[in-house]
């Protein structure tokens, strides 16, 4: 899941002691830099893996720890697209491929579903790709691409953007 | 309105035969086809000539050529329906020059000249005021180019989307309704006529793209040929493939797309959701035009056809009779 907050001070450090006493476990911590509004109310997001039966249990923890959240969200890897790849799949290592996306930290693939015909013929398969945000799928997108064309694989992209 | 018709095949015939069942205002002055031509300022009748071409194989006077007709016949409008060369754009580039330079309007089916000589010819056509129409270039009988120059004239168009290939579009139909192979498709396509013998224009996408470019130069002014578009046809695609996409209440079309801002001009097969409004079966063709002020609009439609393409034809001959009413 992952907490959104104002970066003032003490509110970060505020925050660990709840997430740990809950059981939750910090992925990471962003610091991220409004660029609509003005330096003073930067935000920071906490990406964190939790049970999600105690997130009512670490809000009510936070709330009086005096932290103020401006949101939750659960998942993480919140984009999700379905890809498409035709050609010979295992002889270009489709793990190495899946791993291209997943080693990135901002997207990973949490869905193979491959069909083999006969051993020469080419594959198919069908990705499920996450991440983290919409640039962050753009760029998973982008490494598909260039490794679908280095390894002369068909790769077929979701239509975006129109109706 | 006088009419000279370069072309006799599926477009032409047409073209002739609506206006001898719809009685419509044209009087056709001279006709050609690749080996003949005729020549005629009382008028041609419509259905002779189509018998003569049925059972002669040619509509004429083997001793006219079509550049003949263009110079020496009277007319109005020249209707260039001949065959499309993607890479020449020739034989109808210089019939259609020229006829512009006799001060003639042209309208035309031909892809060939659009695609590659665009901005040349629109200059042409401006600067001897006279009219260039090509509404049934893209998409044969949705009126797309009508649509862009008039309803939505007062918009921005930002993006365009469309399935612009009927044949590919009914290839992966069948594909997806009836489990059949790429060869499998292309040799029904082939069966009922909607796929040439050399089916590669259509299945790699480059008829597709063309139509890329001929609507981005026309709705954004650009000055961009067939290299300019990232293509990738249907032909490596598997049944599979269009599976898995199936099991997720999806399907692939082949998509032509044009997005300005993001620099790209593209055609190549896209995973769609089954209920999106460019998701078509057979080979009907559709655009959907994303403006400012209108939103999304698609059209859907026929684009292809003897008769749904004279009805584009037909209705810029008519557009051009109706501007120019009242002028010398
Ligand atoms: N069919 C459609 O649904 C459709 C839709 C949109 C656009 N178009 C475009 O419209 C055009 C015509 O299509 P179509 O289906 O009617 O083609 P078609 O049936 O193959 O007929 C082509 C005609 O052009 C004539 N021709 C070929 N080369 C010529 C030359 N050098 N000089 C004079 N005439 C010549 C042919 O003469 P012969 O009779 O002597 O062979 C034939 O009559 C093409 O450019 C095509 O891309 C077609």
């Amino acid at each position: 899941m992952k907490l959104e907050m104002k970066d003032t001070p003490g509110q970060l450090v505020a925050a660990l002691r709840p997430i740990s006493d809950v059981g939750g476990n910090i992925v990471a911590v962003i610091h991220q830099h409004d660029r609509a509004s003005h330096a003073d109310t930067l935000g920071v997001q906490i990406v964190l893996e939790i049970d999600e039966l105690r997130i009512p249990e670490l809000v009510s923890r936070l709330k009086e720890t005096g932290v103020s959240i401006q949101r939750i969200g659960e998942e993480r890897l919140v984009y999700k697209e379905t890809v498409i790849l035709i050609g010979h799949l295992m002889h270009t290592d489709i793990a190495d491929t899946v791993d291209q996306i997943d080693r990135t930290g901002f997207a990973e693939i949490t869905e193979l579903n491959i069909v083999m015909p006969a051993v020469q013929e080419r594959s198919s398969a069908r990705l499920i790709v996450r991440a983290v945000s919409r640039d962050d799928m753009e760029r998973a997108l982008e490494i598909l691409r260039a490794v679908s064309k280095e390894k002369e694989l068909l790769l077929i992209e979701p239509l975006d953007g129109a109706a | 309105m006088r009419i000279v018709i370069l072309g006799m095949g599926s477009v032409g015939r047409g073209v002739l035969a609506s206006i001898m069942e719809k009685d419509l205002p044209f009087t056709v002055t001279g006709i050609a086809d690749s080996k003949s031509g005729i020549v005629d300022p009382s008028g041609i009748d419509p259905g002779k000539v189509m018998t003569i071409k049925r059972e002669k194989g040619i509509c004429g006077n083997p001793g006219i050529t079509p550049i003949d007709v263009v110079r020496q016949a009277d007319y109005d409008v020249l209707v260039e329906v001949t065959t499309t060369n993607a890479t020449t754009g020739e034989p109808a580039t210089s019939h259609i020059r020229e006829a512009i330079m006799r001060g003639r309007h042209v309208v035309t089916s031909n892809k060939g000249p659009l695609a590659l000589h665009f901005r040349e010819l629109k200059a042409l056509a401006r600067e001897h005021d006279v009219s260039l129409r090509y509404e049934a270039t893209v998409a044969g009988a949705i009126p797309v180019m009508h649509t862009i120059e008039n309803g939505l004239a007062g918009n921005r168009i930002n993006a365009i989307y469309g399935v612009l290939n009927g044949t590919c579009n009914y290839i992966l139909t069948r594909m997806a309704e009836e489990g059949l192979s790429y060869e499998q498709a292309l040799i029904e396509a082939r069966e009922l006529g909607y796929a040439e013998a050399d089916p590669t224009y259509d299945v790699k996408g480059i008829d597709a793209a063309i139509k890329v470019v001929i609507l981005a130069n026309t709705i954004w002014n650009m000055n961009v040929g067939l290299s300019d578009v990232e293509v990738t046809g249907i032909d490596l695609l598997t049944t599979a493939a269009i599976r898995l996409a199936e099991e997720q209440d999806c399907t692939i079309r082949l998509l032509g797309e044009a997005v300005p801002n993001k620099n790209l001009l593209r055609v190549s097969p896209r995973i769609l959701p089954r209920d999106h409004p460019l998701v078509l079966n057979g080979t009907l063709n559709a655009l959907t035009l994303s403006t400012d002020l209108a939103g999304d609009i698609t059209l859907i439609g026929k684009g292809a056809g003897s008769k749904e393409t004279a009805s584009a034809i037909i209705g810029d001959i008519l557009f051009i009779k109706r501007m120019y009413a009242g002028r010398a």
